[in-house]
């Protein structure tokens, strides 16, 4: 019969009082342990989608808008810009690299995306299978796109016109799948790849496709091709060739009539202390039920103290000393709260997770509850610290049982 | 008066002398001398509030020693208390074994772990089989499991005696053993504290004022009456 098993059965024989408590221990942990979580991969996500990308070049509008949309895929974009901008954009020395992407169509939900080869290296994807695409109306798949409609190597679709599921199919322009890319976690696990001709030819059936604008633009150095051409892409996504860029490009960009450049960078900050108020405020309210979990600790301790006056007296008489008493009261308190936390560590965890696999099955920003963090360390740390500081007060009371209480209390 | 500390004589169980303790003015107990052989048995008598229970409190170490001194197999009291306090529990908890009017077991454990606490509050090895014998002894086989809530009244008392005979006290202390118990449980009660403390080679002192353990023992240390204040 050791301490261990002396306060856990003391415990045990308080069993609603005791299950209460656990209650809110673990419900503060959990929603805490929620919060972090959800916050933590929300924004690892957004850093890692924005990798490599300093500056995304689209219509003019909404530069948040812009920048979800270009490299979150989430939102429409504002509109089209002229592939001219392209060319020129190549062409200027403070860009180490410029991406075209066009956007419009999708398939099965996920975006189909005219861009180039350079934008699979910019992700840091690699195939799984298959071959990149090299012609017109090829397509390459991402990860969870391959998973969630079964296509894979060779398979032939049509896609639909606009982002949603539900609308108007390109029923004579059909792509062939000839290849699936490994799964990288960001967010071209869910996009459809694809060149930008094969964007052209879906809507401009019938219309030769140009000559590819970089090449042909580095070999003439002639503008007024460009210009002349009418066709137009979604947006530009730019890497710095240097950090001077950063001060003088957007200004630049910015001033031009049809053209309006936003940082990813920034844009995700001002979305992420947006969405923040709410994330603090709920993580706020988590601390506020661990905060109260420790009161319960302290209030479940202190109001057994008066009923086991007589057993705190009969242990003095076995010869417990105070300072056995003081770790008995101690050892209550921190097994509520040890045994509290680890099950709101396994509710939080068991909740995200469960979100991840059932409540977001697109994957349009998954989550998952088997990550880790030191904030998690530092709140599990922090919570036993206060189950501690809550048991401390009894414990002292208890140590404090005089021999006399075993003769008042026969 | 011979002093009882001078030498102690081979196999001396319990010595008290010159003890006096009171409350304020009012003295509660006051004994000139009185000294019990290992393994002998004694009655401790007299009226309510005559300070038989402050007595026994005094033996085990629960009330400090105002004047006089107590010695129990060998070792004075007062050096032990000046030890410390925890030097003092380690000392109860192992010499002394304590058999209350109410069984006051802890209500949460089973008969068998009320034993073993005690054990492990001594700072002895828990020995479940020992305790388990022990039970057995006292006729509570098969209730080690049950809790006090579980047991009759008489069972209750029986295992509070196990646990004060576990650690295999050189003293055993009782107080009103058997109040509220009929003649048939009393006597029973009576006999099982002899025979364990004389299977034990303890000393056995008992404070009662119930007219039916007297005729138990032969001798009896009789406290007189205190004057009210």
């Amino acid at each position: 019969m050791s301490l261990w098993r002396f306060a856990w059965a003391s415990l045990r024989a308080r069993p609603l009082m005791t299950a209460l408590t656990l209650l809110l221990v673990a419900l503060g942990m959990a929603t805490v342990v929620m919060v972090n979580l959800v916050t933590r991969q929300f924004d690892e996500r957004l850093a890692r989608d924005a990798a490599g990308i300093d500056l995304v070049v689209g219509a003019k509008g909404s530069p948040l808008q812009l920048v979800l949309a270009g490299v979150y895929h989430l939102d429409v974009p504002p509109g089209n810009i002229p592939l001219s901008a392209l060319a020129r954009l190549r062409a200027n020395p403070m860009l180490a690299q410029v991406i075209p992407m066009s956007l419009g169509d999708s398939f099965r939900g996920f975006r189909l995306v005219g861009t180039e080869l350079e934008f699979i290296v910019l992700q840091g994807a690699r195939i799984a299978r298959g071959t990149v695409f090299e012609s017109s109306m090829q397509v390459v798949l991402g990860a969870r796109v391959a998973e969630e409609t079964g296509l894979d190597v060779g398979a032939r679709f049509v896609g639909n016109h606009g982002l949603g599921m539900d609308g108007p199919s390109h029923g004579d322009s059909t792509y062939t799948v000839t290849g699936v890319l490994a799964a990288t976690g960001s967010v071209i696990d869910r996009l459809v790849l694809t060149s930008l001709d094969s964007v052209w030819q879906a809507h401009e059936h019938g219309k030769p496709a140009p000559q590819e604008p970089a090449a042909h633009d580095a070999h003439s150095g002639h503008e007024a091709h460009d210009e002349a051409d009418d066709r137009e892409i979604t947006l530009l996504l730019l890497r710095y060739s240097t950090p001077l860029a950063a001060a003088s490009l957007p200004r630049v960009i910015n001033a031009s009539e049809r053209l309006q450049a936003a940082s990813p960078a920034f844009e995700s900050a001002r979305l992420v202390s947006l969405l923040g108020v709410g994330a603090d405020g709920l993580r706020a309210f988590g601390l506020m039920i661990l905060a109260v979990a420790g009161l319960s600790v302290f209030v479940a301790l202190f109001q057994t103290l008066a009923e086991r006056r007589r057993d705190m007296a009969l242990l003095r008489l076995l010869g417990a000393s105070p300072a056995r008493l003081f770790a008995l009261l101690l050892l209550e308190g921190m097994l509520i709260t040890v045994i509290g936390v680890a099950l709101g560590l396994a509710l939080g965890h068991g909740v995200i997770e469960w979100a991840g696999r059932v409540l977001i099955p697109r994957g349009e920003w998954p989550v998952t509850g088997l990550a880790f963090d030191r904030v998690e360390a530092a709140s599990i740390a922090g919570a036993l610290l206060l189950g501690a500081l809550a048991s401390l007060l009894p414990a002292w009371l208890a140590s404090r049982t005089s021999l006399a209480d075993v003769l008042a209390s026969e | 008066m011979p002093d009882i500390f001078a030498a102690d004589p081979p196999g001396m169980g319990l010595q008290i002398e010159q003890l006096v303790f009171s409350r304020g003015a009012q003295p509660i107990v006051s004994i000139d001398a009185f000294a019990m052989a290992r393994g002998t048995h004694a009655l401790v008598t007299g009226p309510s509030g005559c300070g038989k229970t402050t007595l026994l409190g005094l033996i085990a170490g629960l009330l400090p020693i105002q004047q006089g001194r107590i010695k129990l197999a060998g070792d004075d009291l007062a050096t032990v208390a000046a030890r410390g306090p925890q030097a003092m529990d380690r000392f109860r908890a192992r010499m002394i074994g304590l058999v209350s009017q109410q069984p006051m077991l802890f209500g949460m454990l089973g008969a068998l772990d009320n034993l073993l606490i005690a054990r492990q509050l001594a700072g002895f090895e828990p020995d479940r089989a020992a305790c388990l014998n022990l039970l057995s002894q006292l006729g509570l086989d098969g209730l080690a499991a049950r809790r006090p809530r579980e047991l009759s009244r008489g069972q209750q008392q029986r295992v509070a005696l196990a646990r004060a005979l576990v650690n295999r006290p050189a003293l055993i202390l009782a107080d009103e053993p058997t109040a509220n118990l009929d003649d048939e449980h009393a006597t029973q009660v009576v006999r099982l504290l002899q025979d364990r403390a004389l299977a034990l080679d303890a000393t056995l002192l008992i404070a009662t004022h119930d007219a039916r353990v007297r005729d138990h023992f032969d001798r009896v240390l009789a406290l007189p009456a205190q004057p009210r204040p």
